[in-house]
C-alpha cells in the first residue's frame, strides 16, 4: 500500500445517506416512525385488551386507573387498546394510497414528459382536470359510491392525489431527456421503453422519493379525515374513527379525541421530518434555506 | 390585459366544468345498482312512482349517450336535479349554502397569506435566527396536524376552558331580530375559530414559502442597489423584495384553493358551519346523490374561478407576462 490518497468517487446514494445520517431531525423522524410502526404491529402482544369491548366506566380520565393508563372513551372502551389497533389501518391505507399515487403519477408524468407533443398535451389536460376537483370531496364521493373498505379508501386517495406527482415526474423528464447520457443511450440504439425506465427514471428518483414520503403523510391525513367523517370502513378501528366517534363529548372529556389526534400528528410529523431530511440529503445546495 | 387571453382562459374553464358534469354522470352510472335508485338515494326509500319519474326525467331507458346529452342539457339549463331528502331543487339548496363557505374560505385564505407572508419576511431577515427556526418548525407542525383535530382542540381551549368564542354555528339564535351591525359582529365572532383552524395549515406553508422566496430575492443586485441608495430596511423588505418574491406565493395561493375547499369541508363539519361542506357531508350520509353531485360541481367551479383569478393577478403582478398569451 502506498500513501496515495484514495480518489474513488462516492456513489450519490451513499453520499445522500451520509448527509441524512448527520441530520438530527430526520433521524428523530426515523426513530418516532419506527416506534409507531412497531407499536401498531406488535403492541397488542405486550398490551392485551380488546379495543371494541366495553371494559370500564365511560370517560375515565387518564392516569387514574392503572389498568387504563390513557382512560376510556364515551362507551367505556380502553383508549390504549384503541390506539394500538387503530394505527394499523391508518398506516396501511396511507402506504397503499401513496403507492397507488406514485404508480399513476409516475406513469402518466413520464409518458407526458418523454413523448411531449399531443401525448403531453392530452395527459396534462387530464391532470389539470383532476386538480380542479376538490380532493377530499371527490374521495368522499368515490368511497360512498363504491362502499367503504380499506382498498376503496386507498384507491380513492390515490385517484385524487396523483396530479402533483405526475407534474413533478414530467418536469424531471423534460429536464433529464435533454442531457447527454440520454442522447448517448439513444445513440447506442436503446429503445424508448428502456430509456424511460432504465435511463431517465432512475435519475429522476431523488425528488420523486422525497415527494413519495410527503405523499404518505398526506395520505395518512386523508384517511384520518375520511374515517373521522365516518366514511371509513365502519368495522375497522382507526385513529380518525376514534376522534369522530368521541367528538360529540369533547366538552365532557378531552382525552378520547386528544390522544388519537396526537398519534396522527406524530406519525405525519415523523414522516415529514424524514421527507425534509431526504430532500436536504439529495440537494445539498438547498440546505441553507 | 388582452381580452383574448381572458376569453381563452374562461373558455377553458368552461370546458373543465363540462368535464366535471360528464364525470358526475359517469360516477352515477358506474355506481353499483340501479341508477334510478342511486339518484333517489338509497336511504330515501323511494316509491316505484318516484323511480319511474326519475327514469323519465333522466331518460334512463334510453341509450347511454342520449342520457348523457339529457343530463348535460339539464345542467346547462340550471337544473341540477332534485334533492329527495330536502324536497328542493339542488341548485337552490346550494345557493343557500355557498355564501357561508365562500366567507369561510376567503377569510382563511386572507388570514393565512397575511400572517404567513409577514412571518416569512421577518424570518428571511435572519436566515439562521430564532424566527427562521420557528417558521421551519411551525411549518412542519402545521403540515402534520389533521385540520379537524386542530378545530376540536381550539373548541376545547377557546370555547370550553376559556369561553371566548362560540363553538358552533354561524349566528346566534337570540339575535334573530337584531340590526345588521350586531348581526355582522355576531357572524365575525362565530367566524374566528373556524377561520383560524383552516388558516393554520396554510399559514405555515406560506411562511415557509415566502421565507425561501425572500431569501432568493434578497441576494439580488437590485436589493443591494436599494440598500446602497439608503432605503430604509422596511422599504427594502416590503417594497423592493416582497414585490418580487410575491410570484411564487401567488402561484401557490392559486393551487392551494382546491385543498382549502377540502379543508373547509372538514372544518364546517367540526364547527357545524352551515356551508356547502356541511351539506356535502350530510348528503353523503343520506346518500342524497343529486345534492352531492351538485356540491362537487359548484366546489369545482369555485376552484376554476380561483385559478382564473390567479392567472389574472399573476399578469397584474408580473408586467413581463402581459404581452404574452
Amino acid at each position: 500500500m502506498t500513501d496515495t490518497p484514495d480518489y474513488k468517487a462516492e456513489s450519490p446514494t451513499l453520499e445522500a445517506w451520509r448527509m441524512f445520517r448527520r441530520n438530527v431531525p430526520a433521524l428523530a423522524g426515523v426513530v418516532i416512525l419506527t416506534f409507531i410502526v412497531l407499536a401498531t404491529l406488535y403492541g397488542t402482544f405486550f398490551y392485551s385488551g380488546d379495543p371494541y369491548n366495553v371494559v370500564w366506566a365511560p370517560h375515565e380520565p387518564p392516569g387514574v386507573t392503572p389498568e387504563f393508563p390513557l382512560g376510556t372513551d364515551y362507551l367505556g372502551r380502553d383508549l390504549v387498546a384503541g390506539l394500538l389497533t387503530g394505527g394499523g389501518p391508518t398506516l396501511a391505507v396511507g402506504a397503499a394510497a401513496a403507492a397507488i399515487t406514485m404508480v399513476i403519477g409516475i406513469t402518466l408524468g413520464s409518458l407526458a414528459g418523454f413523448y411531449g407533443g399531443w401525448v403531453d398535451n392530452l395527459l396534462m389536460r387530464i391532470t389539470e382536470f383532476f386538480q380542479v376537483l376538490p380532493a377530499l370531496l371527490f374521495a368522499m364521493v368515490l368511497v360512498t359510491l363504491f362502499s367503504p373498505s380499506l382498498w376503496t379508501i386507498a384507491f380513492a386517495i390515490g385517484v385524487v392525489s396523483w396530479p402533483q406527482t405526475a407534474r413533478l415526474t414530467r418536469a424531471e423528464f423534460l429536464k433529464i431527456k435533454e442531457l447527454e447520457y440520454v442522447t448517448a443511450a439513444r445513440a447506442i440504439g436503446a429503445r424508448n421503453k428502456r430509456i424511460i425506465w432504465k435511463v431517465i427514471l432512475p435519475n429522476a428518483m431523488p425528488p420523486l422519493i422525497v415527494s413519495a414520503t410527503l405523499t404518505i403523510g398526506i395520505a395518512i391525513l386523508f384517511e384520518a379525515g375520511l374515517s373521522f367523517l365516518g366514511l371509513g370502513d365502519p368495522n375497522v378501528m382507526s385513529w380518525g374513527l376514534m376522534i369522530g366517534a368521541n367528538r360529540d363529548y369533547i366538552l365532557d372529556a378531552w382525552w378520547p379525541v386528544t390522544f388519537p389526534g396526537l398519534a396522527i400528528f406524530l406519525t405525519v410529523f415523523a414522516v415529514s421530518l424524514i421527507g425534509d431530511g431526504l430532500n436536504d440529503a439529495f440537494n445539498p445546495k438547498l440546505r441553507e434555506r | 390585459m388582452s381580452s383574448s387571453f381572458l376569453l381563452r382562459r374562461v373558455g377553458y374553464g368552461l370546458v373543465l366544468m363540462l368535464g366535471v358534469v360528464v364525470l358526475n354522470f359517469l360516477l352515477i352510472r358506474l355506481a353499483p345498482g340501479d341508477p334510478a335508485t342511486v339518484i333517489a338515494g338509497e336511504m330515501g326509500g323511494a316509491t316505484e312512482e318516484m323511480l319511474e319519474s326519475i327514469r323519465e326525467e333522466y331518460g334512463l331507458n334510453k341509450p347511454l349517450i342520449v342520457q348523457l346529452g339529457i343530463y348535460v342539457g339539464n345542467v346547462l339549463r340550471g337544473n341540477m336535479g332534485e334533492s329527495f331528502f330536502f324536497n328542493q331543487p339542488v341548485a337552490s339548496l346550494i345557493a343557500q349554502r355557498i355564501g357561508p363557505t365562500i366567507l369561510l374560505v376567503i377569510t382563511a385564505q386572507i388570514l393565512s397569506i397575511l400572517i404567513g407572508v409577514f412571518l416569512g419576511v421577518i424570518a428571511a431577515r435572519k436566515p439562521n435566527g430564532v424566527m427562521s427556526g420557528f417558521v421551519s418548525v411551525f411549518a412542519t407542525i402545521g403540515y402534520a396536524v389533521p385540520v379537524f383535530w386542530t378545530g376540536i382542540m381550539l373548541i376545547i381551549l377557546f370555547a370550553s376552558v376559556f369561553p371566548f368564542f362560540p363553538a358552533e354555528g354561524m349566528q346566534s339564535v337570540r339575535l334573530r331580530g337584531a340590526d345588521v351591525f350586531t348581526k355582522t359582529l355576531d357572524i365575525a365572532h362565530h367566524l374566528v375559530l373556524p377561520a383560524f383552524t383552516l388558516a393554520i395549515i396554510y399559514l405555515a406553508q406560506y411562511a415557509r414559502l415566502s421565507r425561501a422566496s425572500m431569501l432568493e430575492v434578497l441576494g439580488s443586485d437590485y436589493i443591494r442597489t436599494a440598500r446602497a441608495k439608503g432605503a430604509a430596511e422596511k422599504t427594502v423588505l416590503f417594497k423592493h423584495a416582497l414585490r418580487n418574491a410575491a410570484l411564487p406565493i401567488l402561484t401557490v395561493a392559486g393551487l392551494q384553493f382546491g385543498n382549502l375547499i377540502s379543508g373547509a369541508l372538514l372544518v364546517e363539519t367540526v364547527f357545524n358551519w352551515p356551508g356547502m361542506g356541511r351539506l356535502a357531508f350530510d348528503s353523503i350520509l343520506r346518500r342524497d346523490y343529486p345534492t352531492i353531485m351538485g356540491v362537487l360541481f359548484f366546489a369545482s367551479a369555485m376552484v376554476v374561478i380561483a385559478n382564473i383569478l390567479t392567472d389574472i393577478s399573476y399578469r397584474w403582478a408580473d408586467p413581463r407576462l402581459r404581452g404574452k398569451s
